[in-house]
């Protein structure tokens, strides 16, 4: 008994340690405490960078939905409580604002020689951030029920309407569309796609001042209204995760959804076996003639707290290595849609790659638009159901976010 | 009572009153008078993965940080955060009135400014559920009372259920419940012979949801206080009713309520303190696009994804502390005279 109990034991040691004992070894002793957003990818690299735990080295790691919420408290402290930071375009923003992470110069030349100069996020010059993986909301569609009612496979926003048109008229399907018109964050996203996708700027430039009351604008917003007659009656208090599980019960035929929600959908365990096998990924459509997918791009990357001593900073930075580290990108291709050397994109990355391609824009880093998007969760509610005609939700969301923007101090 | 011994006794409730109630009172009261220090912007030059280099502006960190040290309250702001759009709106209310066309312009119009229209459904909310849980509670109580001995246990059980229910969870079952693919939304739908027709979309339906789910989670509280209650009830006046002719309405009428009537009043005070702060059901039935309440803005500006608007958050609790006031005021006066009469 006590022999079996020492052979399990060790064996278990040797499961647990081995691989970490092969692959990760960090130079020099410290802390890594790494705070995350929850979804898959993430937790992989998470994983990746508690192989690194050592007899030297302790790692540990917060995976949550509420990081953002948490984020700048947990860094303002000193010592920070997390070492490292996993951000994204929008999350970084406070993080800079604050002065919360350090530049990461010294720490890439000496051990970041895997990186690619497109995963470094520079600002005026010093390297802030690392990015390792792309993400965004793209086209999804079925291609049997497409063919079925005879549409071509569309590619703009005014296309997918003709195309959801002929799919209820031909009794296919009785909501073919769905978006995440619900959930306030997933509603003000669904504003933003659009509206980067005609090509004009959110604000006036150099300044906080508002600048959606244009054509640009309305024509969002109508797009957004039109699109809301073909989906299911609930659809204002649908985000993306109800709407890809509408999905994958087969209930809709087009949608757009996140790159890191793509692998669900074709997934046969998780979907319908019919919608696992038809379901086609694209760039998200254009909209009003525009070029470009109608979609922002994000990144997700690190950063390392400033409040930290240099050692933890060493050790957080070369975990962090170790986590995305090429062989994460090859093992583990389904993932996400990598940015890190010698990704191969996998059928759930083309919608992501798509877009990149396609010349999409990346989710604005300007500092207040984290108060344009509350705003627009909340005001466009209204509209979203019929209540108010875009005029009104234009002049809504602009005293609501100038009133909001002077109380953050972005305007006086 | 010597004044000595009424200080010990009451000195710990008193030193804790004033920490736990005074003291945070006081500091939201302070904060509701700031806002943020203005944010110093330079621009700078951003690299990202996507679209190469840009110029794009940022906050000075540093000098914004100085501001903040300076000043650790922010920017004096007076009563300004009171007045703005998203809280009081006093510009808004008078241009509206101004330049409307009839009362259904002014009402709609009103409606469509935050806080009046978290306003509407918090005292609607309030208003209604209140009495519905109330009666709901005394109607189980009565029914309760005269159920056998031995079923009384499983009977009590079950009706303090929605009690037991963490409010999120339970709202949230709910929720799925009327989905239009859930058992009660599809019932309804079949109903209404209305493939259309959601629950969750249209706005009356979604208040008269929320306000079924507040009855259904608040009535148990009614329920077993007027149980207790019931107990106490003098046998020998209910007897005499009986003699007398008297009905079971009349009984109730008559007899049982004036009885309870402290109870009512307790009963009828905290319900609308609890109700007034109604938050879960909103959260949980996601419906913020058809009713919001005070403590839905006040969630909303401190869960940001960037800057917290603290002074924002604050002076909507001193307008909802306001509010709560003028609705308890006149029930506490009742009870006051009540006392000062001798009952109670």
């Amino acid at each position: 008994m006590t022999v079996q109990r020492t052979t399990l034991v060790s064996l278990l040691a040797l499961l647990a340690a081995g691989p970490a004992l092969a692959d990760c070894a960090i130079d020099g002793s410290g802390s890594v405490r790494i705070l995350s957003n929850d979804f898959e990818a993430l937790r992989i690299v998470d994983a990746g960078a508690q192989e690194c735990a050592s007899d030297a080295v302790t790692v540990t790691a917060n995976a949550t939905t509420e990081h953002k919420n948490i984020q700048v408290p947990a860094l303002t402290a000193n010592p920070a409580e997390y070492t490292v930071a996993m951000i994204a375009n929008n999350s970084i923003v406070p993080l800079l604002g604050d002065d919360l992470i350090r530049p990461l110069d010294d720490l890439v030349a000496q051990y970041g020689q895997q990186l690619q100069p497109n995963q470094l996020i520079k600002i005026d010059g010093k390297i802030m951030a690392i990015a390792f993986m792309a993400n965004g909301q793209h086209l999804v569609m079925r291609k049997d029920l497409l063919d079925q009612a005879g549409v071509a496979a569309p590619t703009s926003w005014e296309e997918v309407l003709t195309a959801a048109q002929a799919l209820k008229d031909q009794g296919i399907l009785e909501t073919p569309l769905s978006q995440p018109d619900g959930g306030t964050w997933d509603l003000a996203a669904e504003f933003v796609n659009l509206y980067l996708g005609t090509g004009a700027e959110f604000f006036e430039p150099g300044t906080a001042n508002l600048a959606i009351d244009n054509d640009q604008g309305r024509l969002a917003l109508q797009t957004m209204r039109d699109m809301t007659q073909f989906m299911t009656p609930d659809y204002a208090t649908n985000d993306t995760d109800a709407t890809a599980q509408l999905y994958r019960d087969g209930k809709v035929a087009i949608e757009t959804n996140w790159g890191s929600l793509a692998a669900t959908l074709i997934d046969p365990a998780q979907a319908q076996p019919e919608v696992a096998e038809n379901t086609v990924f694209a760039a998200a459509p254009t909209i009003g003639g525009g070029t470009i997918p109608a979609a922002a791009l994000w990144w997700d990357g690190f950063a390392i707290a400033k409040n930290i001593s240099d050692e933890d900073a060493a050790a957080s930075f070369q975990a962090m290595m170790h986590a995305i580290r090429p062989e994460v990108a090859t093992a583990k291709a389904e993932a996400a849609v990598w940015l890190i050397q010698g990704y191969q994109p996998g059928p759930a990355a083309v919608g992501v790659v798509a877009n990149a391609n396609g010349g999409a824009r990346p989710y604005p880093m300007v500092p207040w638009m984290g108060t344009l998007h509350e705003v627009l969760g909340t005001e466009l509610a209204d509209f979203i159901k019929g209540n108010e005609d875009a005029d009104k939700a234009i002049a809504d969301i602009t005293a609501a976010y100038t009133a909001a923007a002077q109380q953050a101090g972005y305007l006086q | 009572m010597p004044h000595s011994t009424f200080l010990r006794f009451m000195g710990p409730s008193l030193i804790a009153m004033l920490l736990f109630i005074a003291l945070p009172i006081v500091s939201i009261v302070v904060q509701s008078l700031y806002v943020e220090h203005p944010q110093v912007l330079i621009t700078s030059e951003t690299c990202q993965p996507f679209g190469g280099c840009t110029t794009t502006t940022t906050v000075d960190a540093s000098a914004t940080a100085q501001l903040r040290e300076d000043e650790p309250l922010g920017q004096f702001n007076g009563l300004g955060t009171y007045f703005d759009r998203n809280h009081l709106a006093f510009r808004e209310i008078r241009e509206i009135l101004r330049t409307a066309d009839g009362v259904g312009d002014v009402v709609s119009r009103i409606y469509n400014l935050p806080l009046y229209k978290a306003l509407a459904f918090t005292v609607t909310y309030c208003l209604l559920v209140t009495p519905l849980a109330m009666i709901l509670g005394l109607m189980i109580a009565l029914a309760v009372n005269t159920v056998p001995q031995m079923l009384k246990g499983p009977v009590i059980f079950f009706s303090l259920v929605p009690m037991l229910i963490t409010p999120l969870v339970g709202a949230l079952i709910l929720f799925w419940m009327l989905n239009s693919e859930g058992i009660l939304g599809a019932a309804i739908q079949n109903i209404f012979n209305d493939p259309n027709l959601s629950t969750r979309t249209s706005a009356p339906l979604t208040w008269a949801t929320l306000i079924a789910y507040g009855t259904w989670t608040n009535a148990p509280f009614s329920f077993i206080v007027f149980y207790a209650g019931l107990q106490a009830v003098p046998r020998d006046t209910l007897e005499a009713a009986m003699i007398d002719g008297a009905s079971r309405l009349e009984r109730i009428r008559y007899v049982v309520l004036p009885s309870l009537k402290p109870l009512i009043l307790f009963v009828l005070l905290v319900q609308l303190m609890d109700n007034f702060r109604v938050f879960e059901p909103i959260i949980s039935f996601n419906a913020a696009a058809n009713a919001t309440s005070l403590s839905f803005l006040i969630y909303s500006s401190l869960n940001t994804q960037t800057t917290q608007l603290f002074g924002s958050a604050a002076a909507t609790s001193v307008i909802t502390i306001g509010f709560i006031a003028v609705l308890i005021v006149p029930i506490l006066l009742r009870i006051a005279r009540e006392l000062s009469t001798g009952r109670g």
